[in-house]
């Protein structure tokens, strides 16, 4: 489990960091591909489902069909902002360092006290119960907002009328 | 709390720490919808671990899967106005989108 945090983790530095939008569309799918396999392990396989097909799946084809519609800079471009985009990306793997260390040394002293993983969980077939039973809110907010979705892409993509 | 849970929090603060550095620091519109996309997956992680943890696996499930449509909605739109965007100015870069200004 540590090695798929880890994973995560650096999946995210390389989203943010990595030059080329197409490659950091592709980390970006990695990362939920990992995220896909804990959730798996930690029993929650409606959840891993959608994650793997809508998060790794329909968002990258998204991603990649928006980064392909735009023009890609030039070779000047690219160099005259590669000093200024590295001058402003140096922190972030100290403040990640920094933070994983603050992170370790505040749980180190509670670890006696942590139990060890492994609650008792509910019944798999509960979950699709608890879904359809007792979320039909959440429903309804779904269903409202792939329908506000949709009218949201008929208005930004509707072609203008105006010779 | 268990230690799983602790390292679930640990791992998802990071991401948020990643995911909020990305929007303030970079200029691409294409790249602050990938950040905001690692803080719906850390959000989706402690939600997660607190369903294990809690072992309400149902109600973490279904909280997760309507994370994901929201996701898929922002990113929808986003989209939209990102496209928008780049049409009207030629580029996705926050400092040329100035057409407002006075």
């Amino acid at each position: 489990m540590i090695l798929l945090l880890a994973g995560l983790v650096i999946s995210a530095l390389a989203v943010v960091m990595i030059r080329d939008l197409l490659k950091a569309a592709v980390s970006l799918a990695v990362l939920s591909a990992i995220l896909t396999v804990i959730l798996f392990l930690l029993k929650a396989p409606l959840a891993a489902a959608f994650e793997l097909s809508v998060c790794a799946g329909l968002i990258t084809v998204v991603f990649i069909s928006t980064i392909s519609m735009t023009k890609l800079r030039t070779k000047e471009e690219v160099a005259k902002h590669q000093v200024e985009r590295r001058r402003r990306f140096r922190l972030l793997p100290a403040i990640v360092v920094a933070m994983l260390c603050a992170g370790v040394a505040l749980m180190l002293p509670h670890l006696g006290q942590m139990i060890p993983a492994g609650v008792p969980q509910v019944a798999a077939a509960a979950d699709t119960a608890v879904f359809w039973n007792q979320r039909q809110a959440d429903l309804l907010g779904q269903i409202v907002m792939v329908l506000a979705g949709v009218l949201g892409v008929l208005i930004f993509f509707k072609e203008s009328d105006k010779p | 709390m268990s230690l799983l849970f602790t390292l679930f929090l640990i791992g998802a603060s990071l991401l948020i720490a990643i995911g909020l550095y990305g929007i303030v620091v970079t200029r691409n519109l294409m790249r602050i919808l990938l950040s905001v996309e690692i803080l719906t997956k850390a959000v989706t992680l402690v939600m997660i671990g607190a369903g294990y943890e809690t072992g309400q696996m149902g109600v973490a499930q279904s909280f997760v899967i309507t994370i994901i449509v929201l996701e898929v909605m922002l990113l929808v739109i986003a989209t939209g106005i990102l496209f928008g965007a780049y049409k009207n100015n030629g580029s996705l870069m926050t400092d040329k989108l100035n057409n407002l200004k006075g």
